[in-house]
């Protein structure tokens, strides 16, 4: 009665041969719907904006990031936002609730150093990398097409 | 409205599983990966690309880190069509403002009432 047969033993090993070979797929999954949801709650919240606050579809984008990063600042500061990451990967870091949690998270462990060296100057300590590379590419970008607009390429 | 939530999930949810194969697939770090988003979202919206996503999907395109790019490029070649080429500097952070002051506000406050963990 409790020894496994043969046949179950080697089901075992084959589930868990799948299981290590492809968390791939799996973690590909739990970010989908992880990061679906926030989507759905950003939605939600733009929608809000729009019928209450006569923001249009083009400009609710930024009252909604805003109130998502307050969100954000909730969830890490009670803990669970690092529960949700461990759980969906980067379906919690690439929504900017992750770009908040990574600011707000920051901003919370190093305050023991003080606010103006710990909390100031450790913020930006993850998120920084972001924040360059978004504004530097932009300048980049913004460049090259405001020249090739000039020069009446496109 | 109920089209709009369905792609803002399916959208944003694609644009987590390209981050997820980021980290999984191509082992890159957070950091890096996240950057690398920041970049394709300026990209994205250099070509024109960024706004009919984001016409159709709403969400699914605002909320991904993608649109931090998206936003900053945006700022910065409406200021360059008033301003010409000096808009691209003054205008890069018009319409991303929320966001990052959005995060600084809250992360202070957040640092003032939170204790950390372990």
């Amino acid at each position: 009665m409790g020894g496994k047969t043969k046949e179950q033993k080697q089901y075992q090993s084959l589930e868990q041969k799948h299981e290590v070979k492809r968390p791939v797929l799996k973690n590909c999954i739990k970010a989908f719907f992880v990061g679906g949801l926030f989507c759905i709650v950003g939605q939600a919240i733009t929608y809000f904006y729009i019928y209450f606050f006569n923001f249009t579809e083009q400009t609710a984008g930024n009252p909604t990031v805003a109130t998502m990063v307050f969100i954000s600042m909730l969830l890490t500061g009670f803990g669970v936002y690092d529960h949700i990451g461990q759980f969906a990967g980067a379906g919690s870091a690439v929504p900017v609730t992750g770009f908040g949690n990574a600011v707000i998270s920051a901003a919370i462990e190093h305050r023991t150093e003080g606010f103006v060296l710990g909390v100031g100057g450790n913020m930006f300590k993850l998120a920084g990398s972001v924040i360059l590379f978004g504004v530097f590419s932009a300048f980049v970008v913004a460049l090259i097409k405001v020249l090739l607009i000039k020069w009446g390429v496109i | 409205m109920l089209p709009m939530f369905f792609w803002a999930f399916v959208v944003g949810g694609l644009i987590c599983v390209i981050g997820q194969l980021l980290f999984d697939v191509a082992k890159l770090t957070p950091g890096h990966t996240l950057s690398l988003l920041v970049v394709i979202g300026a990209i994205l919206d250099g070509i024109g690309l960024y706004e009919p996503l984001a016409d159709f999907a709403g969400a699914g395109a605002t909320v991904p880190i993608t649109n931090f790019g998206n936003t900053l490029v945006h700022g910065a070649l409406q200021e360059a069509e008033k301003h010409g080429l000096v808009g691209v500097l003054t205008g890069m952070f018009e319409v991303t403002s929320s966001g990052i002051s959005a995060a600084i506000v809250f992360a202070f406050i957040g640092a003032l009432l939170f204790k950390p963990k372990g």
